[in-house]
């Protein structure tokens, strides 16, 4: 995955609450067997009509928000499915942070294992920084994550907190499966502890 | 060693190290996965990450894979898939089972069926097992004692890898019912009103332990129905006790384990419970005698009220941003402020999905359309969990009940909960639904979804719009 430690672009602000994964990738994109090729599909009925038309008036679609990097979003956003592809669409659509006070559990998890930063900041915090996400006077803003800190251009400056794993996968882009696997002794002694004691959970060999 | 939960008793004895320097919330550990299940949607990646790094599946025994999100319910089962892309997912699970060793359900299977009706059918699912899947109602298996939660696909990757993931400990909170529920009320009710009170985010970051009188009460069936839609407040992973009830569910499953087996296993599934003074860092209570059936107006599912009850009105919203989340979702279902729901019209009505598609949510609805007819303008859809579920029903004659009055008796698989297949809302069409989303497009772009019991959905479909099943109860026999 991409190494995320500094990035600048616009912003652009989602308000609206619950937005689910339904919403960020509807079903009809969930049919492919790789990642690719879902930039298309994401936030596909906000951004297009039901003639496959742009619509003009949702916020990514304005000329003022070309290339956003970032979504300033209201609470429990990524809420429902399981499904990854929200996570990689919005990633094909430029997306690297997205800032908001609270995320659901599974697409928290997918956004850090594909190098979408997530910020929660406090209410106000998201208030003022949606705020300025609308203006496209002011859209712009940048985040460094070495720094844990995002600011708008001359104007306020907010830091945010990050488990220092995630950071450091974050800023490396770490294969995760690859540092686990170093600790293959131990699975395997663990594995063969666990199955001693209840040997009830030995998977049935087909 | 101070009193611990449930949920801690698990974690602890699936830690294979520990990853940070924290204890508590937020510490993050290398955590064992006793089994996982597999689906043809968010599974292909992952096996191509496979392919990519030349890695093996570490334990291919602990997992199953289920055909049952994009499979056509067509009475007349066959092999064909609706659309290429299904279709080529479909055969890229069948490689993958194949290459890389992994036991497969496919659509002509006997056994085949949602995933969450199949595991526990087959005693894949034992107690005190952590199971982590690629998909969010694997909060389901909490019913069974087993700690059960939704992963996506890049950890559906790691796991095949190496057994294990990399895990945050979440925050824990008790969800007690107290009481016992009135006639009419089920399980659907008891986890709807949980969503209703709580929010749909209302347990973000936390892991929940069911407990109380009112659940000891339900049915194993209708505990999975409560901790399969737990996940609709955000819950990161679900768990009850185990108790009497789930030992003699589990025990005449295939692949439980018997004999001298059985007996160990039991003994050390009776030590799975919280120490009497655990601290958890919520509670909540809920009131069983309280709860009345529910149905959804918008389109979250917290967006709901007692059947009896009205449309809210957003004007009443002291908050600017709730009153426009409200205001949008009335626009999306086209309802009016202040419209009593049982004066609201349907077009469709679906019995099915992994929360309320077992044989105990089956013959719920066969009671109330025995003898009856749906409505004039309404298509009545039944579709059961399972293949199993469906010959067990054939068995004791619901298909002819069903089929007697009006519905289509299908063949098993998700279906209208997501519309993946062939099942599909048309736009503006308005369903009763017994599934757990009632998002916006989640159905078909355009359709809308009214959330409620099995039972409650069958009461719809006879009356042609939103009723209490209780009063269709009293008019009967």
């Amino acid at each position: 995955m991409q190494p995320f430690t500094t990035v600048t672009g616009p912003a652009a602000a989602l308000p609206a609450a619950n937005t689910d994964t339904d919403v960020i990738m509807p079903k009809q994109f969930l049919k492919g067997i790789d990642r690719s090729g879902l930039d298309n599909g994401t936030l596909h009925n906000l951004r297009f009509d039901a003639t496959g038309a742009r619509r003009s008036d949702f916020v990514l679609n304005r000329p003022e928000w070309a290339d956003t990097r970032f979504l300033v979003v209201g609470p429990n956003f990524g809420c429902g499915s399981s499904r990854e592809h929200a996570v990689w669409g919005l990633l094909q659509l430029g997306i690297r942070a997205i800032i908001g006070t609270s995320f659901a559990g599974i697409f928290n998890d997918n956004a850090a294992n594909n190098g979408l930063l997530l910020i929660s900041l406090e209410p106000g915090e998201v208030h003022t920084l949606s705020t300025l996400a609308a203006d496209p006077a002011r859209n712009r803003l940048a985040i460094d994550l070495p720094a844990q800190s995002i600011s708008g251009d001359g104007g306020p400056r907010f830091a945010f907190d990050i488990s220092p794993l995630r950071k450091d996968a974050l800023m490396r882009g770490l294969d995760a499966i690859g540092t686990t696997l170093d600790q293959a002794g131990a699975i395997r002694a663990f594995e063969a502890r666990h199955h001693a004691a209840q040997p009830w959970l030995v998977p049935h060999a087909r | 060693m101070s009193p611990r939960t449930l949920y801690d008793k698990l974690i602890d004895s699936h830690t294979v190290a520990r990853l940070d320097d924290h204890t508590g919330p937020g510490a993050e550990v290398l955590l064992y996965i006793d089994r996982t299940i597999l689906n043809e949607y968010t599974s292909p990646q992952a096996f191509s990450g496979l392919r990519e790094a030349g890695r093996k599946v570490w334990q291919p025994d602990a997992a199953l894979m289920v055909v049952d999100h994009v499979n056509p319910t067509a009475p007349n089962r066959n092999a064909e898939m609706p659309d290429a892309g299904g279709a080529n997912q479909v055969r890229y699970f069948g490689d993958n089972s194949r290459d890389f060793g992994i036991e497969l359900l496919d659509v002509l299977h006997p056994l085949q069926g949602i995933e969450h009706v199949v595991a526990p059918e087959l005693g894949f699912i034992l107690p005190g097992m952590v199971v982590g899947a690629g998909d969010s109602h694997t909060t389901t298996y909490g019913a069974l004692g087993a700690l059960g939660f939704g992963i996506g696909t890049s950890d559906i990757e790691h796991y095949l890898a190496t057994s294990t993931l990399r895990y945050r400990r979440m925050r824990t909170m008790r969800v007690s019912l107290d009481g016992a529920l009135l006639p009419g009320v089920t399980a659907k009710d008891v986890v709807m009103a949980l969503i209703a009170k709580i929010g749909a985010s209302g347990a973000t970051g936390y892991a929940i332990e069911f407990a109380g009188e009112g659940l000891a009460a339900l049915s194993v069936e209708g505990r999975m129905t409560i901790c399969n839609m737990a996940v609709e407040a955000g819950a990161r992973g679900v768990i009850m006790a185990p108790d009497q009830a789930v030992f003699d569910y589990v025990a005449d499953k295939p692949r439980a384990p018997k004999g001298a087996l059985w007996d160990q296993a039991v003994r050390y599934w009776s030590t799975l419970r919280t120490d009497a003074d655990a601290v958890f860092d919520r509670e909540v209570r809920l009131d069983a005698d309280e709860i009345e059936p529910l149905v959804t107006w918008g389109i979250s599912p917290d967006q709901a009220v007692p059947i009896g009850g009205r449309v809210p009105d957003p004007a009443t919203e002291p908050d600017a941003a709730r009153r426009k989340d409200m205001q949008r979702a009335l626009a999306y279902m086209d309802l009016a402020p202040g419209t009593a729901l049982e004066e609201v019209t349907i077009q469709r009505a679906f019995i099915g999905s992994c929360t309320n598609a077992r044989l105990s949510d089956l013959r719920e609805a066969a009671k109330v359309v025995r003898g009856r007819h749906v409505a004039a303008g309404v298509r009545g859809m039944v579709v059961p969990g399972s293949s199993s579920v469906r010959r067990a029903a054939e068995a004791e004659g619901l298909d002819r009940v069903f089929i007697e009055a009006g519905f289509e008796w299908r063949q098993s698989g998700c279906s209208l909960c997501l519309a993946m297949n062939d099942d599909v809302l048309e736009p503006g069409e308005r369903c009763a639904s017994s599934t757990n989303r009632n998002f916006e497009g989640r159905q078909g772009a355009g359709g809308r979804t009214h959330l409620m019991s099995p039972a409650m959905v069958a009461a719809a479909a006879i009356a042609g719009r939103l009723t209490d099943v209780r009063r269709l109860a009293k008019q009967g026999a």
